[in-house]
């Protein structure tokens, strides 16, 4: 009996140093999304265009995938990622918009000089449609099911391999799925 | 001075979004305003590095003062505005861990480990009080007698 | 040149502790005196050499030499003297080669005064030493060289982080480490125990003033910690249960069980293996810490660039030296003869009492600090644990703790009576009742709390310097003699419990009172806050050595008379980094502490607190450290079994 609580403190060290181990292939900043499986909540933007009819949720339940991306032309990542959603656009991929905490001329701008990836777009300029969905910064992007449901939320720029690695991957099953 | 208050904040309001003026963001009643700073206080700015949204500068933190305070001048009571913005955000927000399953041992750990320990110290000073020795039996009563009474003359 | 030479003595210093784990092992092993000698020289050649290569890369920062990439990182020609020096260590690679240099120069102090140490103690002690130093050499050495060059050198430098360019960076790493690194000697000591097989009264007289000389510099380093993020953040806080803010916490709380832990070892020989578990466990916490710290598995304002290599390293080191000695604790200590009897109610009791308190508190702090990582691993949620956590679990297992205090050094050894402890301590008892009473028609709920903090605070101040006042007064009749031949380690023992009393009233006091009001001002403005009445007399520009800066002067009416104020926001162009300096008054009923913020056509962002008592914490703490030093001077302590200076009786030969 006396034993066995001198073997305490090693086995509990023991479990720990798993924990430990597991805990090195973390990203302790990473935020999941509360959303996961849950449609997007419902919601209706100004369009940045002008003429368009902006960016609501219904947008999102036409039954196929999309992708919804947060962005802002006072983001710098944001430069970064733009090239890629346009090469996604031209394959095929629809991405709609949703310009963050910036007046619609400042959007608007933006998608003049560098090209316009999005099939809808919507302005957000206070960013609480944003806060509705838990976006915590630009940009961001959300994956969308057929359903309208949010599968995947990716934060930071959107780089070729995150495109290859896993939101490709992604996309392609839901597409697949009824 | 209140109205002045009232003067600068509504000014200040007018400046435009970028401008992030924190005494605008104060409610008027002070009341709700010592509330909404005390919850403040338990929500995580999560785009920091382990600040309060009380504490942080960041556009985010701001957004969400400003919300909580929506929420509770709405009429929300503390639990629902604080749930208004877990909804959103997940339990990641809440500095003030929720009770729930899976945080069992983090609330009530350290009253087990006193517990346990209180125990296991328990059991070990039974096991070695000097009264524990036992006392002594007849046969060693007698013998101590006798040493005692022959005086050490060996 | 100069870091290269670092380098070669980083090497060299390396093969040194490869000899100085295998030779006194196998020396005290075989009963080889040799040998033991060997462990003995390498750990002082081994010193030599690594202050050689902290010389060195210190040398690289003073003189801007640009060609050192740390140097190149981290300092700036125009950032002044000090904190060039002191840059030394504000990296992961020159703290890194500071916790080997404290860790060797510990090794040398074992070796050096540990003439009267069993030989084969003292060789197993610096063999295990010898074991860790390796250890961590080889980290560096490996993972973390602080001596790589750049080519070509840029000809200037990125600056140091501007936070830490203040004083408390040329003392509060260094402090923390002395006490980090110092837990490592007891942790030495327990387990060549264990190895030896043998604990006894010696051992325990020999590890406590290692104890001391490790928690003094950790309860220091601690609590300047505290006091440098409160003046030096811009928004009042001292303590954020940031997750390395919780790694120097831990080891200090069991330490601070081993410390009096050892003490009952030492003069009654019971709680012989709580004390040695105590003393592996506590450096484990340490190593813990740095592994927090260097690995990137949890988010501070305190960690450094993150390293997924590294953090393997750091955890191959805790498992080995924590494993290993756990798994050697385990087969070992059950044979190790148990030590003496005492009551419950005893001062070895309140000890052991003391010291389940102080581990409960610790696994708080360890609950808190890793549950997060720990939840997401089993399902997958991120939560987070804050500052509300520990309010409601730490705060409710200290204050038993801390009415507890007052009672242990009053309680005799192995057997004492309730109805006679409560009568010693009737004074304090009547003092902390008057204050309890006196405070309580203060507020509603919040009120009970803060009467009981402060009746608190004056049990444990009273009841503490009145263990001086019976001992003066039972020798009143000879009172200039008594009150100078009181043992030191009585007077340390009351400095730092009465100490502990003054960080609980400044605890108190802020938590309690303070308040703190935010607005625009524009200069002419004033507001009323907290009894004084404040004006903004000046917005404007200056300049400092490296920074651009929007300074605010306030003159300031009110108790106690008239004083100005400046606080101001900082530009610093090199590092492209703000910073927000606050101005604040000191005082020893509060604090009043103002911090500018963004400004607008409104005015400037005025921010005011008012800190009740609040610098009794940083006192409170330090007198503690100080209460610890005084205890260490006393010589008893110290000097190792007792040299016979009488000789043994000889037979006088008849004549």
């Amino acid at each position: 009996m006396k034993r066995l609580l001198f073997i305490l403190p090693v086995v509990g060290f023991l479990a720990l140093l798993g924990v430990f181990f597991a805990g090195l292939g973390r990203d302790p900043r990473a935020l999941p999304s509360v959303f996961i499986g849950k449609p997007l909540p419902a919601f209706a933007t100004a369009p940045l265009r002008p003429g368009d009819t902006g960016l609501a949720s219904t947008d999102f339940q036409k039954g196929e995938p999309a992708l919804l991306n947060v962005f802002a032309s006072w983001c710098g990542p944001c430069r970064v990622e733009h090239p890629v959603l346009m090469r996604l656009r031209q394959e095929g991929v629809v991405i709609h918009g949703l310009d963050w905490k910036e007046d619609a001329p400042a959007g608007l701008k933006w998608l003049t000089e560098r090209g316009d990836p999005y099939v809808r777009a919507g302005n957000d300029p206070t960013g609480r449609t944003g806060i509705e969905f838990g976006v915590a910064g630009v940009p961001e992007t959300f994956i969308i099911d057929k359903q309208g449901r949010v599968r995947y939320r990716h934060v930071g720029a959107l780089t070729p391999e995150d495109w290859d690695q896993k939101i490709g991957p992604l996309m392609e099953q839901l597409r697949k799925e009824s | 001075m209140r109205r002045l208050l009232l003067l600068t904040a509504a000014l200040a309001l007018l400046a435009g979004p970028a401008a992030a003026v924190n005494p605008d963001e104060q409610l008027k009643d002070p009341a709700l305003e010592q509330r909404a700073h005390e919850l403040s206080k338990t929500l995580r700015c999560v785009v920091c590095q382990n600040q309060s949204i009380d504490d942080s500068d960041a556009a985010l933190a701001r957004d969400l003062r400003i919300i909580l305070r929506e929420r509770i001048s709405a009429g929300d009571t503390d639990g629902q505005a604080i749930d208004y913005i877990v909804a959103r955000y997940g339990s990641f927000v809440q500095l003030d861990p929720p009770m729930r399953l899976d945080t069992l041992a983090l609330w009530f750990g350290p009253l087990v480990v006193l517990a346990l320990g209180g125990i296991g110290a328990f059991v070990y000073m039974r096991g070695r009080s000097p009264a524990a020795a036992g006392a002594l039996t007849a046969e060693e009563e007698a013998a101590a007698a006798e040493i005692l009474k022959s005086d050490g003359a060996r | 040149m100069l870091a290269e030479v670092g380098q070669f003595a980083l090497i060299l210093a390396l093969l040194l502790a490869l000899v100085q784990s295998a030779a006194p092992l196998w020396g005290a092993h075989r009963g080889d005196g040799v040998l033991m000698a060997v462990g003995r020289q390498a750990a002082l050649l081994q010193a030599v050499f690594i202050v050689l290569a902290f010389g060195a890369l210190a040398w690289s920062y003073v003189t801007c030499d640009f060609s050192v990439q740390l140097v190149a990182e981290h300092s700036h020609t125009t950032q002044p003297v000090a904190y060039r020096f002191a840059a030394t260590w504000g990296s992961h690679e020159g703290s890194m080669l500071l916790w080997v240099l404290i860790l060797a120069i510990y090794g040398a102090g074992v070796a050096f005064f540990g003439g009267t140490l069993r030989e084969t103690l003292q060789a197993r002690v610096l063999g295990v030493q010898g074991v860790i130093g390796a250890a961590f050499l080889g980290f560096l050495l490996f993972t973390s060289n602080p001596f790589l060059r750049l080519s070509p050198a840029p000809v200037e430098g990125t600056e140091l982080n501007p936070l830490l360019q203040d004083p408390g960076l040329v003392f509060h790493p260094p402090l923390l480490y002395l006490g980090y690194v110092g837990f490592s000697v007891a942790f030495c000591f327990a387990v060549a125990a264990l190895i030896e097989g043998r604990v006894d009264a010696a051992w325990a007289r020999w590890v406590r003033p290692w104890v001391l000389a490790a928690w003094i510099p950790l309860t220091a380093g601690i609590t300047l910690g505290s006091a440098w993020a409160y003046y030096e953040l811009g928004w009042g806080g001292w303590w954020f249960w940031d997750p390395v803010e919780n790694a120097s916490l831990m080891p200090w709380l069991l330490g601070t069980a081993l410390l009096h832990s050892a003490l009952v070892l030492e003069r009654r020989g019971a709680l012989v293996s709580w004390t040695i578990l105590l003393a592996i466990l506590t450096f484990s916490l340490s190593l813990v810490g740095t592994f927090l710290v260097r690995s990137g598995i949890l988010t501070s304002v305190h960690a450094f660039a993150v390293d997924p290599k590294r953090g393997v390293y750091i955890l191959g080191i805790l498992a080995v030296t924590t494993g290993l000695s756990l798994a050697l604790y385990a087969w070992r200590a059950p044979a190790i003869r148990t030590g003496a009897l005492f009551q419950p109610l005893s001062r070895e009791g309140g000890v052991t009492l003391n010291n389940l308190f102080l581990t409960a508190l610790t696994a708080t702090v360890f609950l808190g600090t890793f549950s997060p990582v720990i939840i997401e691993m089993v399902n997958n949620d991120k939560i987070s644990v804050g500052p509300p956590y520990y309010a409601k679990t730490f705060a409710p297992l200290a204050i038993p703790l801390l009415a507890l205090v007052v009672f242990g050094p009053m309680l005799n050894w192995k057997k004492d009576e309730a109805r006679k402890a409560l009568v010693r301590l009737r004074i304090p008892l009547i003092v902390a009742g008057v204050v309890l009473a006196a405070a309580l028609p203060f507020g509603g709920l919040k009120g009970i709390a803060t009467a009981g903090g402060l009746a608190l605070a004056a049990w444990l101040i009273v009841g503490s310097v009145w263990i001086l006042g019976r001992r003066w007064w039972s020798g009143r009749a000879y009172l200039g003699r008594s009150i100078l031949t009181t043992p030191r380690s009585i007077v340390g023992l009351v400095i730092a419990h009465a100490g502990l009393g003054l960080l609980t009233l400044g605890i108190t006091g802020v938590t309690s009172w303070e308040s703190d009001k935010v607005l625009n001002m524009k200069v002419g403005d004033s507001v009323a806050f907290a009894g004084r009445t404040l004006t903004l007399t000046d917005y404007a520009l200056t300049e400092g050595p490296n920074y651009q800066a929007k300074s605010a002067r306030f003159a300031v009416k009110g108790p106690p008379g008239a004083y100005d104020l400046r606080s101001e926001k900082r530009w610093f162009p090199s590092a492209q980094s703000q910073t927000t300096e606050a101005g604040i008054r000191v005082g020893p009923l509060g604090n009043l502490y103002v911090s500018i913020g963004e400004e607008s056509d409104a005015g400037v962002i005025v921010r005011l607190w008012n800190h009740p008592l609040i610098v009794w914490i940083w006192i409170g703490g330090f007198a503690m450290a100080a209460g610890g030093a005084v205890s260490l001077s006393d010589r008893r302590l110290r000097v190792g079994a007792a040299i016979k200076t009488q000789p043994i009786a000889q037979p006088v030969p008849a004549e």
